[in-house]
């Protein structure tokens, strides 16, 4: 059972693609010779060449426009977009053309796609290098939205996603991409979209949470076992399709949730799923949902101060589950 | 004239049936919006000699389309029929289209090769480049055929299509159907520089600008520009100069912003009228044959619009199929 990083699970779950199906590509930019600004397909252009590795112009909407004409064709196009910050100038192109693709075409044609989006925070990114994204996207039907913390989900979500008829926007955490490591099988293996993962079972505290979150989210319940606060903690894994069943399971396990993500607060994804519990889950509760998320300001600043002001951690998640185990 | 491109008698008047057939269409989609029969419409008075110069001047067996809005002519010679583009003015259930979700003149239709379109700008012209792209590691020589408004000329994701087509030289024609106004706004405020075609240079591919009320003329440089992409040479931009001969759509009063006069002397450009002065001049069609030829198309358009009055609307359930997010 090898022991490989994140970002190896990325690299990985392309590779195989890539090698069981000659349609699936990749496009975007540094994706070829340099293998990526995070080397994310580091040798991919060395093993099937630059037709299906292919440096793109460095223009984001062209990255998803041309891998939409290419989908709709029958192609099985991965577009990496460098930084999640820079997908603005494509959310038309996402938003108006691949979510609705099928959907216009009275499902004539499809657009299997996956659009991969390197995001967040505490890696002295400063603004644009920082940001979550998911919020723009979450009220979007007609994509999928993956979002996964460890090497074993990235790799069994990614090829889940390749193999997508329709469109997939898969969030990579870059903090994670070095940092987090796991062991993944050797036999082959996928993971189904839309299914949540219990990480802790527990009986004080419900922590709902996906991406890097999760590893602090651990860490924090490790310190507050100790003190006999026992956590129940759910990775999401996925936004769309949401595991709305694991969400009620989970608060219904302690009546007491915790949603945390590190996007801001107003109009988060944590709303959503707040709203979920309150409107299916509320008599389930024992005390009032409580969401911890990154400030409302712009963006994540540069200063290692600001940052970490910004950033949630282990600390800040700690207090706030013992706060509410307290209630 | 025709002659010369090689194009038989048959064929031209095969064209002109087509021309025809687009125009009765959509001044009897203009009727029926007036009469409050359908919610909306949008024309492609004026545009007729670019959609069915370009159409016959492609493969229609294998090559692809990314139309948009005033494309009707063109699609109709790909495959399309009166009564599908009358299934799609009702919003019926059995519009090829979009199954009654798209405003009218959305198209797009697998069978045909005509991507599905949307209301942003082009959009599709990057969505060419990719069919064209996967095309190229496909191993297939099919061409990828996009058109658009000088409005839309202007939009980044143009420019973007182009400078990546130029770049992999991709087997790409990019149509601009110059008809002087983007909505209200006159193509003196839309495009600086001297016109759109020789924007291409700077893709590192020809531009040509035609005269879009010419049948001949764009079947003459489509042509080519098919050839050329398909000897692997790259795109072609053509931009092919006409008029709106009606309001942008059955919203818009154009009157507010050009002149009745302005119109009418345009009219007299007609590219119908032009094709038709053509076939009498050259024996190709004479009084009689016109007249039949009227007789029939008027006849399809009005079996077109019965048949799809009656046709039935999709059930409401349909709004939940084709949801897998």
């Amino acid at each position: 059972m090898p022991t490989i990083s994140y970002i190896e699970g990325v690299t990985a779950a392309i590779r195989e693609e890539m090698r069981a199906d000659p349609r699936v590509f990749v496009l975007g930019e540094d994706v070829g010779v340099r293998g990526g600004v995070f080397r994310a397909t580091a040798g991919l252009y060395e093993e099937f060449g630059q037709d299906r590795v292919l440096d793109t112009p460095l223009t984001e909407s062209a990255i998803v426009g041309v891998a939409i004409g290419a989908a709709a064709y029958g192609m099985r196009p991965i577009a990496e977009i460098q930084f999640a910050d820079f997908i603005l100038p494509a959310v038309n192109q996402i938003m108006s053309e691949a979510a609705k693709m099928r959907y216009r075409s009275n499902g004539s044609w499809g657009c299997p796609l996956v659009i991969r989006a390197p995001y967040g925070g505490g890696i002295h990114g400063a603004l644009y290098h920082s940001q979550s994204i998911e919020s723009i996207f979450v009220g979007t039907p007609g994509l999928k939205i993956v979002a996964p913390s460890t090497p074993y989900d990235v790799k069994g979500l990614l090829k889940t996603a390749i193999r997508d008829e329709d469109p997939v926007l898969f969030l990579e955490h870059k903090r994670c991409y070095r940092w987090i490591k796991g062991d993944i099988p050797d036999e082959e293996y996928t993971i189904p979209l839309g299914k949540a993962d219990v990480k802790l079972e527990g009986t004080d505290v419900t922590v709902i949470t996906y991406g890097l979150m999760v590893h602090y989210a651990l860490e924090a319940a490790k310190n507050l076992k100790d003190e006999g606060i026992h956590v129940h903690l759910l990775d999401l894994r996925t936004l769309v399709p949401l595991d709305k069943e694991a969400i009620l399971e989970a608060t219904a396990k302690t009546g007491k949730v915790l949603i945390i993500h590190e996007d801001n607060k107003t109009g988060g994804f944590g709303s959503e799923v707040s709203a979920i519990i309150a409107e299916e889950g509320l008599f389930e509760l024992d005390a009032p949902i409580q969401r911890l998320c990154g400030p409302d300001v712009p963006a994540m600043p540069y200063n290692a101060l600001l940052e970490r002001e910004f950033m949630l951690d282990p600390q800040k998640i700690e207090v706030a589950i013992r706060e509410l185990a307290e209630f | 004239m025709h002659k010369e491109l090689g194009l038989t008698e048959q064929q031209v008047l095969e064209m002109y049936r087509y021309m025809l057939l687009a125009r009765k269409l959509d001044e009897r989609m203009w009727l029926l919006n007036r009469a409050g029969s359908i919610p909306f419409t949008i024309s492609c008075q004026g545009h007729e000699a670019i959609g069915v110069g370009a159409a016959f001047a492609l493969d229609r067996t294998k090559d692809w389309l990314c139309p948009y809005y005033r494309d009707l002519a063109m699609v109709l010679v790909f495959g399309q029929t009166a009564k599908e583009q009358m299934l799609a003015a009702f919003g019926k259930r059995d519009d090829p289209n979009s199954g009654g979700r798209q405003m009218p003149m959305h198209f797009g239709d697998k069978r045909y090769r005509i991507l599905s379109g949307s209301s942003p700008v082009a959009t599709q012209m990057l969505h060419a480049v990719g069919i064209a792209y996967a095309g190229k590691l496909d191993g297939k020589d099919h061409v990828v055929f996009a058109s658009c408004g000088e409005g839309s000329s202007n939009q980044g994701d143009w420019h973007e299509a182009c400078n990546f087509a130029g770049v992999h030289k991709l087997p790409v024609i990019f149509m601009v159907e110059n008809n002087q106004y983007a909505i209200s706004v006159h193509v003196s405020k839309q495009v600086a520089g001297e016109n759109v075609a020789s924007r291409a240079h700077g893709y590192g591919f020809p531009g040509v600008k035609v005269d879009g009320r010419d049948v001949f003329a764009v079947y003459r440089e489509v042509k080519q520009a098919a050839e050329r992409a398909r000897r692997g040479e790259g795109p072609t931009l053509i931009e092919a100069v006409t008029y709106r001969l009606a309001p942008h759509s059955s919203d818009d009063d154009d009157l507010t912003y050009r002149t009745k006069d302005e119109v009418e002397e345009a009219k007299k450009m007609d590219p119908l009228q032009r094709f038709r002065h053509y076939l009498f001049a050259n024996q190709l069609l004479d009084p009689q044959q016109e007249e039949e030829l009227n007789q029939q198309l008027d006849q399809e358009v009005d079996d077109a619009t019965e048949f799809a009055k009656k046709a039935p609307d999709p059930d409401q359930q349909e709004l939940y199929r084709h949801v897998f997010a």
